[in-house]
């Protein structure tokens, strides 16, 4: 069977040493990491993110399974990293101030994990300079707030808002989302996207970095 | 001091909505005494709370209460009780509580002298111990600030005393996205109950103090947290009913060392924790979908005391402005339950509710009285936090394969498996609680700090 198939098999079913054990074989037979990355490792995760998204599997499931990827990744990262290989974009996470609510925020920064993007969490409470300290020094592709709370949503706009004054804006989108938040809300404070789970926060995070490049290569 | 039950004081019979073996009266208001009263929660609509919004907030609280009141008077209601949940602002600036706190309870003032209407106000602080990282829970600023908020809204007119407070959370919250119930023993029946004695302790200390009563607390950020995921499919309905049965354990702790109730709205373990102490509780069902969705809409009303719309903000909606709106859906309910008392029908509108709801969700099969009673029997059978953690949330997960398969509850195929799946990690489990908080203790080193418990990790 192809290789890369067996990967994506291994991952499915949650195999972490089977996983690691046909990384280190495909390594070995010149198969290039980026096609580890891509056609085996997350090629199994978006099955399982799938299968997560119709109601087949419960997180727990699908955290055994972030088990075996990170495995994968482990032995790809630093070839990845050897070959100049672009990420599939960067997600700087947080709570807003005064808010500890952090479930909702977390399964967003696990299911876009799984998904292969990189994620930067900055915890619950962030103030506004906290996030705009965060965007200066890992230069994400997208900042993500979360807000439980009507009296702590109203934090979000001070975010864009210092992003603005910064002129910061422009270089990176911003998401919002949490109980009290709907997409109106989004448009009214100006941010990018709202997803209202985390499985299509995900989808929204692909939609908006294929925006981007395809504008970026215009 | 703690002073544990070893029996539960009711049985199955005795488990009915308004009426608890030990009623509560103040101010003319007596609560399990044989009728429901509603209680109202209501909070901001989207706006900042700093000094510079004090007035604007203030303002809105005493629209809120005004209206809410106004509606109560109209319906004929004659006692409602008032929640005042503090916003996380106000704890840390307590004289805000304060002062919000007095507002409310001079309306409520007013209204009974103008309108004869009867009313007790509830403070519930907010658990500010983990705006510190990681949470200091016996020392420090935000403890000093929380009892600080406690005693000055209990003085400004707070006649009863709640919180929910959120021990062990670093390990539970963890815990219930990976689906892990030794996890969720651990942060629940050990952290979750040694935190409850600490602060329990003292917000008794404060009643005392302050003439107020201890009232009790919510196991929220635990049980309601694996509802809601269970809800939105990120975990087994399941294992959210086993967490819900293993926090029963520590919210108990509140009444052992001197809470009388009424235990906190959105603890559906207060089921349990009435056929435990036999003191009055608050519940919320389907009239609290306007702040959660749930699966026990009917069901938890077969033993409420107090009935309640968990909260709502002040926006409007077609009849009027929400509160307004929840007042009188929870006066109508109550009306209900209350006309079923007078004509003695009140055990078939409790079996109604628990038949409407029971067969078609675990986490409501596990409110019927039989179950609740044979849970409640499983806690008080063991003295010990873990004895009482590992011994119903065995209960639950027997009871549940026993209904499932006396076709009395509907469980999917993908469900049933987890309970396999927890039986089997519950038979996995070392003998003594020594053993078991070592073990756990280091598995969850970087997650929390041991210091902040006090559990004894030896012997
Ligand atoms: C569990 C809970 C708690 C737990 C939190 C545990 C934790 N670790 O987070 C505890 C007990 C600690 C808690 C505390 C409080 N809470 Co609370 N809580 C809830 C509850 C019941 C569920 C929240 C939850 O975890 N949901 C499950 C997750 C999975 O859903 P979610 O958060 O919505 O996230 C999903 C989406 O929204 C989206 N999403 C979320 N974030 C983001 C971010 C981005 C970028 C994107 C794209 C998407 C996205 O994806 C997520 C996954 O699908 C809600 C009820 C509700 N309607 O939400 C009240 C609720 C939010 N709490 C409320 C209140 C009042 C409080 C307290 C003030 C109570 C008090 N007096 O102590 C404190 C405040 C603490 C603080 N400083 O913030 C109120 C808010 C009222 C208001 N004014 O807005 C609510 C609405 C309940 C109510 N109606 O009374 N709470």
């Amino acid at each position: 069977m192809d290789l890369l198939q067996d990967i994506a098999l291994n991952v499915q079913s949650g195999y972490t040493e089977k996983t690691r054990k046909a990384v280190e074989q495909a390594v070995a037979e010149g198969i290039p990491a980026n096609d580890i990355l891509h056609k085996g490792l997350i090629a199994g995760m978006n099955v399982v993110a799938e299968r997560f998204k119709t109601g087949q599997m419960f997180l727990p499931e699908v955290l055994a399974v972030a088990g075996a990827m990170k495995a994968g990744m482990t032995i790809v990262r630093p070839l990845l990293e050897m070959t100049n290989h672009e990420s599939l974009g960067k997600i700087v996470i947080g709570t807003v101030r005064g808010d500890m609510h952090d479930i909702g925020k977390n399964l967003v920064a696990i299911m876009l994990q799984g998904a292969g993007f990189d994620v930067v969490d900055l915890g619950t409470d962030v103030r506004a300079d906290k996030f705009i300290e965060a965007v200066e020094r890992e230069h994400p592709d997208i900042i993500g707030m979360s807000a439980l709370l009507t009296t702590t949503m109203v934090h979000m706009k001070g975010v864009i808002e210092a992003l603005e004054k910064k002129n910061l804006r422009e270089k990176v989108k911003v998401i919002i989302g949490g109980a009290p938040i709907s997409r109106n809300y989004a448009q009214e404070i100006r941010a990018d996207g709202y997803a209202r789970d985390a499985a299509t926060a995900v989808d929204l995070v692909r939609t908006l970095l294929n925006s981007t490049r395809a504008t970026a290569a215009v | 001091m703690r002073n544990r039950f070893t029996t539960a004081a009711l049985d199955s019979g005795a488990l009915l909505f308004g009426t608890a073996k030990f009623p509560l009266t103040r101010r003319g208001v007596t609560i399990g005494g044989g009728s429901v009263i509603p209680e109202i929660n209501f909070t901001l609509p989207p706006m900042d709370v700093e000094q510079g919004s004090m007035e604007e907030v203030k303002k809105i609280y005493l629209e809120m209460i005004d209206s809410v009141c106004r509606r109560a008077v109209e319906l004929h209601q004659r006692e409602i009780i008032v929640e005042f949940e503090l916003l996380p602002e106000m704890t840390l600036n307590p004289v805000w509580g304060e002062e919000i706190t007095a507002l409310l309870q001079r309306s409520l003032e007013e209204f009974l002298d103008r309108d004869g209407l009867q009313s007790l106000l509830r403070i519930t602080p907010v658990d500010i111990r983990e705006t510190s990282k990681p949470p200091r829970r016996r020392e420090g600023r935000e403890v000093d600030t929380l009892f600080d908020a406690f005693r000055r809204c209990a003085r400004a007119g707070g006649d009863m005393l709640s919180i929910e407070s959120t021990g062990g959370k670093e390990v539970t919250d963890p815990s219930i996205i990976a689906g892990d119930l030794r996890g969720i023993i651990f942060g629940a029946a050990i952290l979750g109950s040694a935190d409850m004695e600490y602060l329990w302790e003292q917000i008794c200390s404060i009643g005392k103090e302050t003439g107020s009563i201890p009232a009790g607390d919510t196991a929220c950020g635990i049980g309601n947290t694996a509802m809601i995921l269970a809800d939105q499919g990120y975990v087994p309905k399941v294992f959210a009913t086993v967490v819900r049965a293993v926090t029963a354990v520590r919210s108990l702790v509140a009444y052992e060392v001197g809470a009388v109730g009424p235990g906190k709205d959105c603890g559906y373990e207060n089921a349990i924790l009435k056929a435990i102490t036999g003191f009055p509780m608050s519940l919320e069902g389907k009239s609290a979908a306007c702040a959660h969705f749930s699966a026990i809409g009917n069901i938890a009303g077969a033993y409420a005391d107090l009935w309640s719309n968990e909260s709502v903000q002040q926006v409007k909606l077609l009849s009027g402005m929400a509160p307004v709106v929840s007042m009188e859906q929870l006066i109508y309910d109550c009306r209900l339950f209350n006309a079923a008392v007078n004509k003695g029908s009140a055990g078939d509108l409790r079996d109604l509710l628990v038949d409407s709801d029971a067969l078609l969700d675990p986490q409501a099969f596990i409110l019927r009285p039989d179950v609740v009673r044979s849970l409640a029997k499983a806690i008080v059978a063991e003295r010990e936090d873990y004895g009482r953690g590992v011994r119903v949330a065995w209960e639950a997960v027997r009871l549940m394969k026993d209904a499932a398969s006396h076709g009395e509850l509907l469980i999917s195929d993908r469900e049933g498996s987890w309970l396999e799946r927890m039986e089997l990690e519950l038979n996995g489990l070392p003998a003594t609680s020594m053993q078991f908080v070592s073990e756990e203790t280091e598995r969850w080193s970087d997650a929390f700090d041991c210091t902040q418990y006090l559990v004894e990790t030896h012997a």
